[in-house]
């Protein structure tokens, strides 16, 4: 019994020590984005950033909105009168309107769909990208990124967190660091919380079973717990014939 | 090698608490695999109710709609259609659709035009002998298969033929009346396929 | 209650008389070593795995879509549209990586306490077929999601076959069906996943088992209980240190599988893609031909082969010495009864050189298994700053892979000359609790 412990210790710590030190592709520490898919109201607030200012590119092709209105307690008529815009129905995929051929026109490349996005880049790597948009005249589009270097998307927050530009590192084109010069509607530890929701949403939308995951996890976990036990006791009871 | 007392009662009560613990984990580990064969969220998508304006079909037109995968009729009846239904009476296999119809209609719509709106007719178009889809032969005009044709649908599979409230007419193969779906109406030029006025209340 | 079983228990013996002794042989009348240990476990959870697999992989393949192009979106149909699609997946991608983690300390406790030894040489031959077919099996089965890893991960794999001189590059497209990785590939191996290895595997588990109850079990003292003074309480003839396996290690075992279960459950409801070592996060990104992910490496169960490949350069023109020095690395496991010379089995009774030995084999192991996994790639330079880190990976990665290959030359070399200074072995087994 008491070797057991050593094992489940290995495994948890495997758990924390796994998780892989994520990086941007320019190569520095991402942001922690500190997002929670257990807080609704975030979820709600992401939500709706999402579908004013992403969906009109962004498909999410493999989620309904009656899921999202089931899982984040909204009614059909909160969904499909504030976050629907595309006249889709309400079991209907999140699709974008923009047709592919006037995205490869206007950026060079289809916008993704962002189903899977957080499952694939980490939930830090967007929310790091959402903060590292700059004003790069060089640029076509005009912005710039540094999580994500020649990135085809302009800003389409720049509202709400402003316009930020790059000191350069002396004699080179390496960004030193990003200055808001232009401050937006919100202050910065507003905008971070706001893009902390948009990556909460995206991050629940990755994987809507979490949610439930969860709330089950508990009592499996618990009833397994108690049928250990009584095992456990079993066997000493059948081994007190061993000697 | 000693053979001391087992304690039998305490060996039963805890191979007993162990069977049942253990088998209600293994049901309730059933309760997801068993439940994994309801309809999908897909599926329940494809066969989620349909909501349909009225507003552009004109009088004596139709139009199909999908509802779990079948096809819909919504026709606007005009009056000369609906003054035609109860004249076909003596040449229908079951007029009032209370005989072997009986069951092809909810209760709100076993009447004359077989609708809650007279003139406003909802009908899967699913042809009652072997599943073709029939043509809606509206005009009231002598046709090859009907030379006195008061207007209805034809099939064109194996030359059933049904008046304009999709009641069939006697001597083709098709046994019964077309199926009406269940429907309400949201408002005056709003229908909903799928479900019926008590449930949507 | 009691009588209806027991008149159904006449009814079948009357009719089929056969069934009883075959139960009493392997349950009620085989005789296991009373002294088994923590190691003991991971066989039973091996077989619990296996049935996780096969139920719920059962389930998985209701609704997925062995295509191109709809493999993809079936899995994430089973994750959310299906109800309780998600559980089952979460069960059969973390059954998949707990089924290697019981597997490699099975076999770790079989070279620990000598189970490969006289008489059980056909067990572990049994067992290292089992291990070979499960790598299949998991190779396979980690390509049908169609995730971007998945599709280069196959393509990876079988590039290695491509390297066997002559008819490599013909082999490779005979493999996919193919050019690249695609539909032909998908569907030959959905086939052989779902239904030709699980056959196969399940034949040998049924010989495996056979086997291990002709010789018996093997105990952490390496000590024969057949050998040993006869009678106990349940039988005359019996070995006086064995006893019945039901109910004693069915009990036992089910405690195991109490625990094993909580660690399971811990990770399919809390963490299933445990950071992106069980379910990657490339694999999210739906199969591409023309996007290679940033690195490719394998699942981490393949991670320490993987890095035997890497690790071998290249040489008079052909690229085949590192699939060999791969395929050797199992293949020298096979042989291990026949490297190890030395007559007593357990680690407790063994000479030093040998536990210094198995204790730098697991260093190797784990050591190939961070380079494999990019570890090394990650720590090099953070470690030790701006240094040439091929030059270093290589020097750690080719000295982990000589003492992986070194133990069993040295255990060769070390049972033949007699160099071994073992400690005497008891009569009888020993037992601490």
């Amino acid at each position: 019994m008491k070797q057991l412990l050593p094992a489940v210790a290995l495994a948890l710590g495997l758990l924390v020590a796994g998780q892989p030190a994520a990086r941007a592709e320019g190569g520095e520490q991402l942001m922690s984005s500190g997002s929670n898919v257990r807080d609704q109201a975030s979820l709600q607030r992401g939500a709706k950033l999402f579908f004013n200012y992403c969906v009109g590119c962004h498909s999410l092709k493999y989620m309904r909105y009656s899921r999202i209105a089931d899982d984040l307690g909204l009614t059909e008529q909160q969904v499909m009168q504030n976050l629907n815009f595309t006249g889709a129905k309400f079991d209907d995929p999140v699709i974008s309107h923009m047709p592919a051929e006037d995205a490869t026109k206007w950026f060079g490349k289809d916008p993704p769909d962002l189903s899977l996005e957080v499952s694939a880049k980490g939930a830090d790597w967007v929310y790091t990208y959402l903060n590292t948009f700059y004003l790069d005249p060089k640029s076509p589009i005009g912005w710039n990124n540094t999580t994500l270097p020649n990135a085809a998307m302009p800003f389409p927050l720049w509202e709400l967190q402003g316009q930020q530009t790059a000191v350069m590192k002396p004699g080179t084109d390496e960004v030193e660091k990003l200055d808001l010069a232009h401050p937006g509607k919100l202050t910065p530890a507003q905008y971070q919380q706001t893009s902390r929701d948009l990556v909460n949403f995206l991050e629940y939308v990755s994987e809507p079973a979490a949610l439930q995951r969860h709330d089950y996890g508990v009592w499996v976990v618990l009833f397994l717990a108690l049928f250990t036990l009584l095992a456990y006791f079993l066997k000493k009871e059948y081994w007190k014939d061993v000697h | 090698m000693a053979n001391e007392v087992v304690d039998h009662g305490r060996r039963r009560f805890l191979t007993a608490a162990t069977s049942v613990v253990g088998g209600v984990g293994i049901v309730s580990a059933a309760v997801p695999f068993i439940k994994s064969w309801e309809p999908s969220a897909r599926a329940k998508a494809a066969g989620a109710p349909v909501t349909q304006s009225l507003k552009k079909i004109e009088s004596g037109q139709q139009l199909i709609v999908g509802w779990r995968s079948l096809p819909v009729f919504i026709v606007n009846r005009t009056p000369t259609q609906l003054a035609a239904l109860p004249k076909q009476d003596p040449r229908l296999v079951d007029p009032k659709s209370d005989g072997s119809s009986a069951a092809q209609q909810p209760k709100y719509a076993q009447n004359e035009t077989r609708s809650i709106k007279p003139e406003w007719l909802v009908m899967i178009g699913i042809c009652t002998h072997l599943g073709c889809v029939p043509n809606y032969v509206g005009e009231m005009k002598p046709e090859p298969f009907d030379p006195n044709w008061q207007g209805g649908y034809y099939c064109p599979c194996h030359h059933s033929r049904y008046d304009m409230a999709g009641r069939v007419y006697q001597g083709v193969p098709a046994p019964k009346n077309m199926e009406i779906p269940p429907y309400h109406f949201i408002d005056d030029t709003t229908v909903q396929i799928g479900v019926g006025p008590k449930e949507a209340a | 209650m009691a009588n209806v079983f027991a008149s159904l228990g006449d009814w079948v013996n009357e009719r089929a008389p056969g069934l009883a002794p075959v139960y009493r042989k392997h349950m009620t009348e085989y005789y296991a070593p009373k002294n088994f240990n923590l190691w003991y476990y991971f066989g039973s959870l091996a077989l619990l795995v296996l049935v996780n697999q096969i139920v719920t992989g059962i389930f998985l393949t209701m609704n997925y879509n062995p295509s191109a192009a709809g493999a993809f979106d079936s899995v994430q149909y089973i994750m959310r549209d299906v109800e309780w699609g998600w559980l089952i997946r979460y069960m059969h991608s973390t059954g998949a990586s707990l089924f290697f983690v019981v597997v490699f300390l099975h076999m770790f406790r079989g070279i620990m306490y000598g189970s490969y030894k006289k008489p059980r040489e056909l067990v572990w031959l049994l067992g290292m077929l089992i291990f070979l077919v499960l790598m299949a099996e998991a190779f396979m089965g980690y390509v049908l999601p169609w995730g971007n890893m998945s599709f280069w991960g196959a393509k990876v794999i079988v590039s290695l076959f491509g390297t066997i001189p002559v008819i490599g590059s013909h082999l490779v497209e005979w493999i996919m069906g193919d050019f690249l990785p695609a539909d032909a590939t998908l569907n030959r191996f959905f086939a052989l996943h779902v239904i030709a290895l699980p056959i196969v595997l399940l034949l040998l588990v049924v010989l495996h088992l056979a086997a291990l109850h002709e010789v018996g079990s093997n105990n952490p003292d390496g000590v024969d209980v057949k050998h040993g003074p006869k009678g106990n309480r349940w039988s005359p003839s019996a070995p006086t240190d064995g006893i019945p396996f039901h109910p004693y290690y069915t009990v036992k075992d089910l405690v195991g599988v109490g625990f094993f279960l909580i660690v399971a459950a811990f990770i399919i409801f809390f963490a299933p893609t445990f950071g992106g070592w069980f379910l990657e996060h490339d694999n999210s990104i739906m199969a591409n031909n023309l996007v290679t992910p940033a690195e490719i490496k394998p699942v981490w169960y393949f991670t320490p082969f993987y890095a035997i490949v890497r690790m071998i350069p290249s040489f008079a023109g052909t690229a085949v010495w590192g699939v060999l020095a791969m395929f050797g690395a199992i293949a020298v496991l096979f042989l291990l009864p026949w490297f190890d010379r030395g007559q007593v089995k357990s680690i407790r009774y063994r000479g030093t050189g040998y536990k210094v030995a198995l204790g730098l084999f697991v260093l190797a192991f784990f050591g190939l298994g961070a380079v494999g996994a990019g570890i090394t790639a990650e720590v090099i330079p953070e470690w030790f700053g701006n240094v040439d880190l091929t030059t270093w990976e290589n020097a750690f990665g080719r000295t982990m892979t000589l003492i992986y290959f070194g133990f069993f030359a040295f255990l060769w070399a070390y049972t033949h000359f007699g160099w071994e200074k073992t400690k005497p072995v008891p009569d009888r087994v020993t037992t601490h609790d």
